[in-house]
């Protein structure tokens, strides 16, 4: 067995535990556990940039795994936990619509992914088509936790779930991309969260709720 | 320092040093000082790219050829007069109360950085740091249009902000795919980044990787183009936002989502299948046209209004660049600089109008020609300008557009000529009572700057009439480079 082989299956396993979080973080309607699920899959992420880097032999990477590890399994998920206790909704439990239907969604969107990603020739070591295809079925997932969820705060982990697995395919497929482009990205996903986290405050404090959903319905009575 | 380090460091700093000032009179002024300042340098970077040809910075991070420095031109323009609109625009609005001094510190600075953020995203060769430049200007637009605070604004802004941001990830994910292509040609480094590296081997690229990568920035970007039906962030954002950022939301940010679609194109042409990329973008593009046409017709709110229009015009342009002629890449770039003017002007126009007659809804804006004669009918022109009127310039590039669609899609322009009537007949008939309707009794003046207005409309009276051989001619050398594979 060749170290491409071996690192083929490592991240196999890897793409494996993205996906499963992210169907955790589809189900999951408690605040707390949902920011659990979200660090992990930070953790999975720098994990597997680690080893890329370690068997394939990239020495930018372990810079890339150590940001990750520091900013997604780490730096946004005590932040958001903070915002979340500080406007007081940590202990809501989230209403979810359907959740067997909103998990066969995801099942189909998984099998989507497969079919999207057939065309994608052969690409590095490192990846396979199944993992492309995984990472791709993470994006959909993120995005359907973005349709699904009333709350501000849930729909904001989705955005960040996507963004982690565009790292994963950046990973997978380019073992990484080029070093400024990923700090530049990195910054954008920081100044992101911190506007998002300012307007948390702006919704509360105008609305009373962070519940989306409810407030666009509101507006709309309002209207007529 | 060269010109392209003035024009990106003018807007970076002075957004730094408008952040502090308080005085809210010096911060506008100041403004517009650095916008005079950043479109100096534009016009100094375009006379040189224009003299020597496409022309690379050290370090291969940005790289201008006849394209990219026709809109930093247009963009400089642009950002340099809705400055001196904003300027007593903004002034009227903070002794209305509806904005607070704080609040107008943001807005000059963070205004400085969103035209940085479109600035970096038009002259970068990286794509990465196109991507990076197109996702800073965004989160710096979602703060100005959420500047008011109202419910709506804020509502608004957040859909901005979600919706873009996923199209924003699609689009990384389109530029991942990309990079792992460019990679297995040009080693795994910056060069498999570099549109102008990629270029040249464009032809040697995997072709279903392209595809692949092509159909996340139809999506990914797109949203940011506002086609439909990814369009939905965009009348809000237009509506619930102070007027200038309305109308350089619609004047040039859409402008360089484009521009970045565009240039994906022009890479996956050369080795996708003959036609693929061309006809899923017109598949969009009549969509797009077809659906903003119908709801112009029923719109209540002037900038939501005006807002449909742009996603009309953005259609339209995204035609042309999907049929991909050298007659059609002409009309498209053509009436991406006269709708950029045209637009934005109707939004300076708009947002005094609003202000003397006390609200956006179109019921209460009647009669500016008897009560406000110049704007109203700088209004009046502006629309006959952006419906395609003879003899501005969008005339010129629809009819370029339509001669082109009939050269290559019979069936197509048919239904565009059909679909621009209906676009045609909306405008006109919710801008009549604008104009000519019965004042209303509480109708106040206001102090207004026309002449960002006036100059627009003279330049796209200009373009219609006759183009100027430097303008026809850099639009032919970009025509050519978007072309060059086909």
């Amino acid at each position: 067995m060749n170290g491409g082989s071996l690192l083929a299956q490592i991240m196999s396993v890897a793409a494996a535990l993205l996906l499963l979080s992210a169907f955790a973080l589809l189900a999951q309607r408690h605040m707390r556990a949902l920011m659990h699920w979200f660090a992990l899959q930070g953790v999975v992420l720098a994990l597997a940039s680690a080893l890329v880097a370690a068997l394939a032999d990239v020495p930018e990477l372990y810079f890339s795994a150590v940001l990750t590890l520091a900013l997604k399994g780490m730096f946004l998920p005590w932040l958001l936990w903070r915002l979340v206790v500080r406007l007081g909704v940590h202990r809501e439990v989230e209403p979810l619509w359907n959740i067997t239907a909103t998990l066969l969604v995801g099942a189909a969107l998984v099998w989507f992914a497969f079919q999207v990603a057939l065309p994608v020739e052969r690409l590095t070591h490192a990846a396979t088509r199944n993992t492309i295809a995984i990472a791709l079925a993470c994006l959909f997932l993120g995005l359907l936790m973005m349709v699904t969820r009333r709350k501000a705060v849930t729909q904001v982990v989705g955005l960040l779930a996507m963004e982690n697995a565009l790292f994963f395919t950046a990973v997978a497929a380019t073992y990484g991309m080029p070093l400024v482009v990923e700090l530049g990205v990195a910054f954008d996903v920081l100044v992101a969260t911190v506007v998002i986290g300012l307007f948390f405050f702006h919704m509360r404090d105008t609305f009373d709720s962070l519940d989306v959903a409810a407030l666009e319905r509101r507006m709309r009575e309002g209207e007529e | 320092m060269s010109p392209l380090d003035w024009l990106l460091f003018i807007p970076a700093v002075s957004g730094a040093v408008l952040l502090g000032v308080t005085s809210a009179s010096l911060a506008a002024w100041l403004n517009l000082a650095a916008s005079a300042g950043t479109l100096w340098a534009a016009v100094a970077l375009a006379r040189q790219v224009l003299a020597q040809g496409a022309w690379y910075s050290a370090g291969g991070w940005f790289y201008l050829d006849a394209f990219s420095v026709f809109l930093v031109a247009l963009t400089a323009l642009v950002a340099f007069t809705t400055s001196a609109f904003s300027r007593p625009y903004l002034l009227n609005e903070v002794a209305k109360g509806r904005i607070t001094a704080g609040r107008l510190r943001l807005y000059h600075g963070v205004y400085q950085w969103f035209v940085l953020g479109m600035l970096v995203a038009l002259t970068s060769d990286n794509l990465g740091l196109l991507w990076i430049a197109l996702e800073a200007a965004t989160l710096a637009t979602v703060l100005l249009v959420s500047l008011y605070r109202t419910p709506d604004a804020i509502l608004a802004a957040w859909r901005y902000l979600i919706l873009c941001g996923v199209g924003i990830a699609l689009a990384l994910f389109g530029t991942i795919l990309l990079f792992a292509a460019g990679s297995e040609v040009l080693g795994h480094g910056d060069e498999a980044l570099r549109w102008s590296q990629l270029h040249l081997q464009a032809e040697a690229l995997a072709p279903g990787l392209m595809l692949t990568a092509f159909v996340f920035f139809l999506v990914g970007y797109g949203t940011k183009v506002g086609l439909v039906p990814l369009h939905r962030w965009l009348p809000d954002a237009h509506a619930e936002g102070p007027t200038p950022i309305s109308a350089v939301l619609s004047g040039l940010l859409l402008n360089v989502a484009l521009y970045a679609l565009v240039r994906c194109k022009s890479l996956v042409d050369a080795s996708a299948p003959a036609g693929t990329t061309g006809s899923l973008m017109a598949a969009f593009a009549i969509l797009t046209v077809s659906v903003a046409a119908v709801a112009l017709h029923r719109q209540r709110d002037v900038k939501r209004f005006f807002s449909y229009s742009s996603i009309e015009h953005m259609g339209l342009m995204t035609l042309a660049f999907a049929i991909g002629t050298p007659l059609a890449l002409f009309a498209g770039l053509l009436h991406m600089t006269v709708h950029a003017l045209v637009k934005s002007g109707i939004f300076f126009a708009v947002g005094h109008a609003s202000q003397a007659m006390g609200g956006q809804q179109i019921h209460r804006i009647r009669g500016l020609v008897h009560h406000h004669p110049a704007l109203g009918w700088g209004l009046v022109v502006a629309t006959l300008a952006i419906a395609g009127f003879p003899p501005f310039g969008l005339f010129t590039s629809e009819f370029l557009l339509f001669t082109a669609a009939v050269d290559t899609r019979p069936v197509l322009a048919a239904w565009l000529l059909l679909v621009l009537g209906v676009a045609f007949a909306g405008l006109l008939r919710q801008v009549q009572p604008m104009a000519y309707g019965a004042p209303p009794a509480d109708a106040r003046p206001v102090t207004v700057s026309l002449w960002p207005l006036y100059l627009h409309l003279a330049v796209a009276l200009w373009l219609g009439l006759s183009i100027p051989d430097f303008l026809a001619d850099w639009y032919r050398q970009a025509a050519h480079l978007l072309g060059g594979a086909a």
